[in-house]
């Protein structure tokens, strides 16, 4: 109080007591909703500055984040864009062994399952060479025990037969080729046909007469009769039914996925087969008509 | 040191007063402590408010703000915590501040020595301590007191009328001149 007037000490004095008691005042009162108005006050009194101090170090702390911290920000964006490429690579690569798996784990399954029939896993390393002819390399050749006309399969059907074998590859004739052709039968009938392909995706059945009963959706199997593939394996399932002269227009939508081949199973034996009918049958004879069976399989 | 002396402000001269050792504490003391319990037994006296007739006198007759307003604030407040926890502690300390300051000001620029003016005197600041009291009430503890009535009237003529005798009483300890 030295400064202050003589004259002005005691009013002074009288605002400090004056506000002390009012401060004991409100350390004492307790409102409903806010609590002790001391509390309410001081709350009041600092919020504002409160405020401001956020307002300003939130504003110092965006400058700092969004301009001075993103220095190495560039090239942290490049490394984590080579990792970002490397990854998807890794990715696709994972994806790609874990179908193959799959496809091998079915392929292994097959070959379980008809453990009398000797056959040899191959991978398919080389597509058409052109348009008009419709073959595919597989990685397996003579040193595996594969010669000309074995029969390649999947577990899905009928793939072709081998053309050429050579000591670490052979070529093999898709069933969709003009050339190619299998001994097959509509099953759950008698009806016997040889079919065929016509350089398109469906292949053809040749020679059913007109008044033979067929239906669309019928499961079309291998007969036997070309003494290259064993009975009852898959072959296409009829998708069309046109009539013809003197026998009727038939195409058949291929049980295995031709155009999509990467692994295939080749039969490695040149004499006429059986096949299991699941996995609780033992090994049957060999087909009983394949002495006299017309040559299913075009030259 | 002079037992009385003047107080020079214009032309006027006001006397200024010393009481004997103790008398305001014991003065004090003694009216809030007959404050608290002389309604107990005569309903009506709760009109009266003797410590604020004690430090509206003491701040007439010793005519100094500072002291006159520390009288004041220790009195109330001692009767905020004589008056139960419904008077939080500051109520009656901020009105007898301001009232014994007041009449330490007044005090110090006119003459309240005639009974006509200690009457009106302690009137007006009985209705300005009821006054303070309410506006206390109303802005810090939200408490609907009414400000003007006839209760406050009759209490604040009552209250100068026995201030009127009382400070007569109290002038008898002040030294002697």
């Amino acid at each position: 109080m030295a400064g202050i007037p003589p004259r002005h000490k005691s009013l002074v004095l009288l605002a400090g007591v004056i506000v002390l008691q009012v401060l004991l005042l409100a350390v004492q009162i307790k409102r409903d909703s806010q609590g002790r108005l001391i509390r309410s006050w001081s709350v009041g009194a600092v919020s504002p500055f409160e405020r401001a101090g956020s307002y300003g170090f939130g504003w110092f702390r965006d400058i700092w984040r969004n301009y001075f911290a993103l220095r190495g920000t560039r090239k942290d964006n490049e490394d984590l864009r080579r990792e970002n490429d490397a990854l998807k690579l890794q990715v696709a690569q994972l994806q790609g062994k874990a179908a193959e798996a799959d496809r091998l784990a079915v392929l292994l399954n097959f070959r379980q399952s008809h453990p009398d029939v000797p056959m040899v896993a191959a991978r398919v390393i080389a597509g058409p060479p052109g348009t008009d002819t419709l073959t595919i390399e597989l990685d397996r050749g003579e040193k595996d025990g594969i010669r000309r006309d074995m029969g390649v399969i999947t577990p899905d059907g009928v793939v072709g037969k081998i053309i050429e074998a050579y000591p670490n590859t052979s070529q093999v004739l898709l069933l969709t080729d003009k050339t190619s052709g299998v001994g097959a039968k509509i099953a759950g009938s008698e009806i016997q046909s040889p079919v065929g392909g016509v350089g398109e995706p469906l292949l053809t059945m040749k020679y059913v007469p007109n008044d033979d009963e067929v239906n669309p959706g019928a499961r079309v199997v291998t007969s036997g009769m070309d003494r290259i593939f064993p009975r009852d394996l898959p072959v296409g399932m009829i998708a069309e039914i046109k009539s013809g002269n003197p026998f009727k227009q038939i195409r058949i939508k291929p049980a295995a996925k031709i155009e999509r081949l990467e692994e295939v199973l080749v039969l490695l034996t040149l004499h006429p087969l059986e096949m299991n009918k699941g996995n609780d049958s033992a090994a049957q004879p060999s087909a009983p008509a394949a002495s006299n069976a017309q040559p299913a399989v075009k030259p | 040191m002079n037992d009385t002396f003047d107080l020079r402000i214009g032309e006027s001269h006001i006397e200024v007063h010393k009481f004997r050792t103790g008398a305001i504490v014991v003065t004090s003391l003694l009216a809030l402590v007959i404050q608290a319990w002389l309604p107990l037994g005569f309903t009506r006296a709760a009109l009266l408010d003797l410590p604020l007739l004690v430090t509206t006198y003491f701040g007439l007759s010793r005519r100094n703000p500072s002291t006159g307003l520390l009288l004041g604030t220790a009195v109330g407040l001692v009767q905020d915590s004589l008056s139960g926890p419904t008077v939080p502690l500051g109520l009656y300390g901020i009105a007898k501040t301001v009232i014994g300051y007041l009449a330490s000001s007044i005090g110090a620029r006119l003459d309240t020595e005639h009974p006509a003016a200690r009457f009106a005197l302690t009137a007006g600041f009985f209705v300005i301590h009821q006054a303070l009291i309410a506006l206390t009430r109303r802005i810090l503890l939200a408490q609907p007191e009414p400000w003007l009535n006839w209760h406050l009237f009759l209490a604040a003529f009552t209250n100068a009328i026995v201030a009127v005798f009382l400070f007569v009483l109290l002038d008898r300890l002040r030294r002697p001149s």
